[in-house]
């Protein structure tokens, strides 16, 4: 077995790296990324990981590097936040649409304009209907142990898809935590090595990827690619079993907390979610009947899990971190409100948009948000569907 | 160099049947390039005409491992193959340390001065062992001939056209040959497929070269440039004789060839009039421009004799 050790989030990130070793990682730094490519960098530069390190110019080319190492048979791995994803945003596409398993951690910090470093979803939720598998987690230890089995979900031989492994800027990138190491032989026979079928380098069968795909196929491609998504949670799934096996600690597509006697439920993705804890403890005390449902696989959306969680709550609150710009709430309020509306659920939902360009939300504002959610129950009435939260109106 | 029955026996690596208009340059250029490659090869392919055109789904021009991104990341994209190819061959995966392969990226002259000029260099920064190609037929021509940054003076296209008051591009095409000898790779060339012998021993030599290396090839486009499909190779040669394209190899950002000099040359106006995209400069009011460009070729030619140590 591994061992406890005091990390910080892109730490872990790393060192996930590290064990995992891929055979090509093309990265270029941004805040607050930047420390992954650095400690990663120095574990090169110190033979501690015989990986080859691409030193691209731009995140465009980090993820050009990436598609091109994968889809030459290397496992190959990037990281980014932010404005770097939203540059790289066209190959994001693309990497899915190959099929190509790359797998990249995302320390989530808002897209700009204005410009600023902190945290928020918007970087990853501009992605999120591009095909790619996208884990969160509420703390390090979730980041360091989605790393470790992202390569095993995105490398399944029924997958072939891309994974982003989400974790909150500055937050959970640069908080200490003591975190779980899995020990690296454990690692390397956890995740195994990638032999994939079709690559480029296999000189006895010539390859053309990307070719031009018009009007007469294009959709039965595409249709291949909304097929394999059915089937990727129940893979997410029994790589998450085997991973409980290995370590002891269980993931879900989400994680429920207090929430199967719940008659209140907070819905909420990244680091929120261990505040929402928080504040739940202190209300429970008070007698509140409320509980979390704490995303864990976000795309794809596991609708009928969560309305089954959910189907016995009077009220929600759908914490959005990032805004979609359709005076309809936030893209999580849009995806839980489709999913309970399409099985005839009456709880009533509303939506609260926070901390965005890395607002804090503390403990009592969780206990405020709540105390909205129960006059929502107890009127039975949605005064408000939106809530922007903590910010001067 | 390799024989004429050589070159012939690995043409088939880019096969006929694909959809280039007739009288391209930018199947010709492919076809010779790739015959002058003898390991397997793995190409990237900007998007562009030779993209579009060549793997039409469920059909493929290529028998050699071929992948197209994006527009503007060729480079990037090879970067990252012919990494894969260094981390597998260390660890001993799919038996590659046994085989040498070549890596070779086509872009048009959008993909490469103007869009993806970023991402080459880039990769020839970091000094990958790559073959970078540009087939230059001076417009975007798969969007339908709009100006690049390759565009020469004066040339009529859907984004520079020549109007009645605007005779056209109005500035000059830039150097890209030169600025890429400017990162000191070791080998930079231009090249024509008129003169195939030339072509076929820069491939050959940017092959054999442990690092990056990049061509510029002039590449006839007869729907752009207004020409007829069977006269493309000579108005190339026209490019060539009147020192427009002059075939020259730059070693090591410093050290100069240039190997082809004509014997008389010819004046500028033999290149462009043949084609119907430059067919405006020869009214009265435009000729300023002609003369213009001469002097622009003169003086570049004068400047390569002069690195090249040959005046
Ligand atoms: C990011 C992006 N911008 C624009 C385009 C549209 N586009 C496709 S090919 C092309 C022009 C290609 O020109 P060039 O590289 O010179 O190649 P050619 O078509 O002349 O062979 C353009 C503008 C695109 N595919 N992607
Ligand atoms: S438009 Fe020009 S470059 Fe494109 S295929 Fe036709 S001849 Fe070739
Ligand atoms: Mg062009």
């Amino acid at each position: 077995m591994g061992n406890r050790i005091a990390l910080t989030g892109n730490e872990a990130v790393a060192l996930a790296m590290k064990q995992i070793a891929p055979d090509v990682v093309a990265a270029y730094p941004i805040t607050p990324q930047t420390e992954i490519v650095q400690i990663f960098s120095q574990f090169v530069a110190d033979g501690d990981v015989d990986t080859e390190f691409v030193t691209v110019e731009s995140e465009h080319s980090a993820m050009s590097a990436a598609v091109g190492a994968s889809a030459a048979g290397a496992r190959s791995m990037t990281a980014t936040s932010s404005n770097g994803l939203e540059l790289m945003f066209e190959i994001v596409n693309i990497a899915s649409s190959l099929r190509l398993p790359i797998v990249m951690p995302i320390v989530n910090r808002t897209i700009s304009g204005p410009i600023n470093i902190h945290c928020d979803h918007s970087d990853v939720m501009a992605i999120r209907d591009s095909g790619w598998i996208l884990l969160f987690g509420e703390n390090a230890q979730n980041a360091y142990d989605n790393l470790l089995m992202a390569n095993r979900i995105a490398e399944h031989q029924d997958v072939m898809l891309p994974v982003a492994v989400n974790l909150d800027g500055f937050i959970i990138s640069h908080a200490v935590e003591n975190i779980d190491i899995v020990a690296n032989e454990d690692v390397r026979d956890f995740v195994g090595d990638y032999y994939p079928e079709k690559y480029l380098l296999d000189e006895e069968h010539p390859l053309t990827m990307g070719p031009v795909d018009l009007q007469d196929f294009l959709f039965e491609h595409k249709r291949q690619q909304i097929e394999t998504l059915k089937i990727v949670p129940q893979i997410v799934q029994e790589i998450s079993d085997e991973f409980a096996e290995l370590t002891g600690r269980q993931y879900e597509f989400f994680e429920k907390y207090k929430l199967d006697d719940a008659e209140i439920a907070i819905v909420a993705i990244g680091s929120t979610a261990g505040t929402t804890k928080a504040a739940i403890d202190n209300l429970r005390e008070r007698g509140l009947k409320v509980g979390l449902l704490s995303i864990r696989l976000y795309r794809p959306f596991p609708a009928d899990a969560i309305v089954k969680a959910l189907s016995h709550v009077k009220a929600i609150g759908v914490m959005d971190r990032s805004e979609s710009y359709s005076n309809t709430g936030g893209p999580l309020f849009s995806d839980i409100r489709a999913a309970m509306y399409d099985a005839g659920e009456t709880a009533k939902i509303i939506n609260i948009i926070y901390g965005l360009g890395g607002r804090d939300i503390t403990v009592k504002d969780l206990e405020n948000v709540i105390g909205r959610v129960k006059e929502v129950q107890d009127s039975n009435q949605i005064a408000e569907k939106v809530i922007y939260y903590g910010v001067r109106e | 160099m390799a024989t004429l029955k050589e070159l012939s026996t690995r043409a088939g690596k880019f096969s006929g049947g694909h959809r280039l208009c007739p009288g391209c340059g930018a199947g010709i250029i492919t076809r010779q390039v790739l015959a002058a490659a003898k390991n397997p090869v793995v190409v990237g392919c900007a998007t562009g005409c030779l993209e579009v055109s060549t793997t039409i789904y469920p059909y493929t021009a290529w028998n050699t491992s071929y992948i197209h991104n994006a527009f503007e990341n060729a480079a990037a994209t090879v970067s990252g193959v012919e990494t894969a190819y260094r981390a597998l061959k260390k660890r001993k995966k799919f038996g590659l340390e046994d085989t040498e392969f070549n890596f070779i990226a086509f872009g048009g002259d959008g993909g490469t001065y103007d869009i993806g000029f970023q991402s080459l260099s880039g990769a020839m920064e970091r000094g990958h062992k790559m073959l970078y190609v540009c087939y230059d037929n001076g417009a975007y021509m798969n969007t339908g001939i709009q100006r690049s940054s390759a565009t020469p003076l004066g040339a009529n296209t859907t984004t520079s056209p020549a109007g009645k008051v605007i005779p056209g591009k109005t500035q000059y095409r830039k150097e890209l040959t030169d600025i890429i000898a400017a990162h000191y790779i070791p080998y930079v060339a231009q090249a024509s497929p008129s003169n195939w012998k030339d072509l076929t021993r820069k491939v050959e030599k940017a092959l054999s070269i442990d690092g990056p290396s990049f061509i510029n090839i002039l590449s006839v486009c007869p729907r752009g440039w207004r020409t007829p499909e069977e006269k493309g190779l000579e108005i190339q040669r026209t490019a060539i004789d009147s020192c427009f394209w002059p075939l020259f190899e730059i070693e090591n950002g410093v050290k100069y060839t240039v190997n082809y000099k004509p014997k008389t040359k010819r004046p500028i106006e033999e290149w462009l009039k043949p084609q119907g995209r430059f067919k405006h400069l020869f009214k009265p009011e435009n000729k300023y421009l002609i003369e213009e460009e001469q002097k622009r070729v003169d003086n570049r030619w004068e400047m390569l004799l002069q690195r090249a140590g040959e005046i």
